[in-house]
């Protein structure tokens, strides 16, 4: 076969052909691919609240709760007390847009520790929110008493250094899981399993 | 050139890295360890045997004008099959490596590939053009990042043979110890093709 001259319909031929051909064969994998990674992410899920509520209470079960944008993992312990809830949140604001949290709050409104699930900031400077470092100093604080602004805004969290916007991001995020928390405390404790 | 030739010439006479030094951004950035060098290696060499198989197959059917849309249109249609795979069966490998699986599709060792030798040549060697050329990346990328995980983290393939708190020369994971690395291991390679 000779090789196909390049006019405007051999052009429009091949890009077209070419093109549907991949989004058909893309479209056919992630078919395939996709029980499989939604299970990873219900895997990363279900580590990630195990993590943020550690306490020396073990978790016997969760139940999974959405009150507005965010998610209530309410955890029972094997009396089936409540423990607390890991709460999935998350902030449009970050540096490289959306931050994903798993923050965990204790039943009695305490911070116990924060997860990050998803973020996109610059490597090196606001990526290293995962590290405990940073978002150690959440652990064990009182949302009550420990403001959750960054300093340079009058709060009390100390930013990552040349990465305000993604500190302000995670405290964006924390906060409004823990006033999320906060307002809908009683029907949590009121709903806990007897 | 026999086939014999068209497959062993990555490896070591025109191997991508240590002699041509094409898609040097991604061997920077992914080989702070022996394994992560691995993967990244190999998801290359998969896209780059698919696409030259396939860019072979349509050589004639791509008028020469578009010839390079449609390279890149077959390219990241590979790359994102190897990302939704790799995103499914191996997560953690996928997190580490992140935004550099997307980024083979600008990897100019594959498009450089498909354009110098799978556009001009029958199926069969363009497969081995690809299978050499992706094991010569994949062998410099792992040489790479066993040298960085040994010197900066003290362990190999993620076996520790120091103790956890062992001082090790850190700088070797960062990136500036990426630079270092590669370059004493190309002044190595060409010390050594210069006495054969």
């Amino acid at each position: 076969m000779a090789k196909k001259e390049s006019t405007l319909k051999n052009m429009l031929i091949a890009l077209m052909v070419i093109t549907i051909v991949s989004g058909g064969v893309l479209g056919f994998i992630y078919g395939l691919t996709k029980p499989a990674i939604d299970k990873v992410e219900e895997n990363k899920n279900i580590k990630a609240i195990n993590e943020v509520l550690k306490t020396d209470v073990a978790i016997a079960t969760t139940e999974a709760k959405v009150i507005e944008d965010l998610t209530y993992n309410l955890a029972y312990d094997a009396d089936g007390n409540f423990i607390g809830a890991a709460v999935k949140t998350y902030s449009m604001n970050g540096f490289g847009g959306k931050v994903e949290l798993m923050v965990g709050m204790l039943q009695n409104g305490i911070i116990n520790k924060v997860s990050v699930l998803s973020q996109a900031e610059t490597p090196g400077l606001g990526a290293n929110m995962v590290n405990d470092k940073f978002k150690g100093q959440f652990d064990g604080k009182d949302p009550k008493a420990f403001s959750l602004k960054v300093k340079k805004d009058g709060g009390d969290v100390d930013a990552i250094t040349a990465a305000t916007i993604s500190s302000r991001a995670v405290a964006e995020a924390i906060k409004k899981a823990a006033d999320g928390f906060e307002a809908n405390k009683d029907q949590f404790l009121k709903g806990g399993k007897q | 050139m026999s086939n014999w030739k068209t497959f062993t010439k990555g490896l070591i006479k025109e191997n991508p890295i240590l002699v041509l030094l094409l898609g040097c951004c991604p061997t920077l950035a992914t080989t702070t360890s022996a394994i992560n060098g691995m993967s990244m290696g190999l998801a290359t060499t998969f896209v780059l045997i698919m696409s030259n198989l396939v860019i072979s197959l349509l050589k004639n059917f791509i008028p020469d004008k578009v010839r390079i849309p449609c390279f890149i249109v077959v390219i990241a249609s590979f790359v994102t099959v190897v990302q939704l795979i790799m995103q499914a069966y191996v997560p953690d490998i996928y997190e580490t490596l992140g935004l550099f699986i997307p980024l083979i599709v600008v990897n100019c060792i594959v498009l450089g590939r498909a354009e110098a030798f799978a556009s001009k040549n029958p199926v069969w060697p363009s497969i081995l053009d690809g299978a050499g050329m992706g094991l010569g990346f994949t062998f410099a990328l792992t040489v790479l990042g066993s040298i960085r995980e040994i010197l900066g983290s003290g362990s190999i393939f993620n076996f520790r043979f120091l103790p956890e708190d062992a001082q090790t020369i850190l700088i070797f994971v960062l990136a500036p110890g990426a630079f270092i690395a590669l370059g004493y291991l190309i002044a190595i390679v060409n010390r050594l093709k210069k006495t054969k």
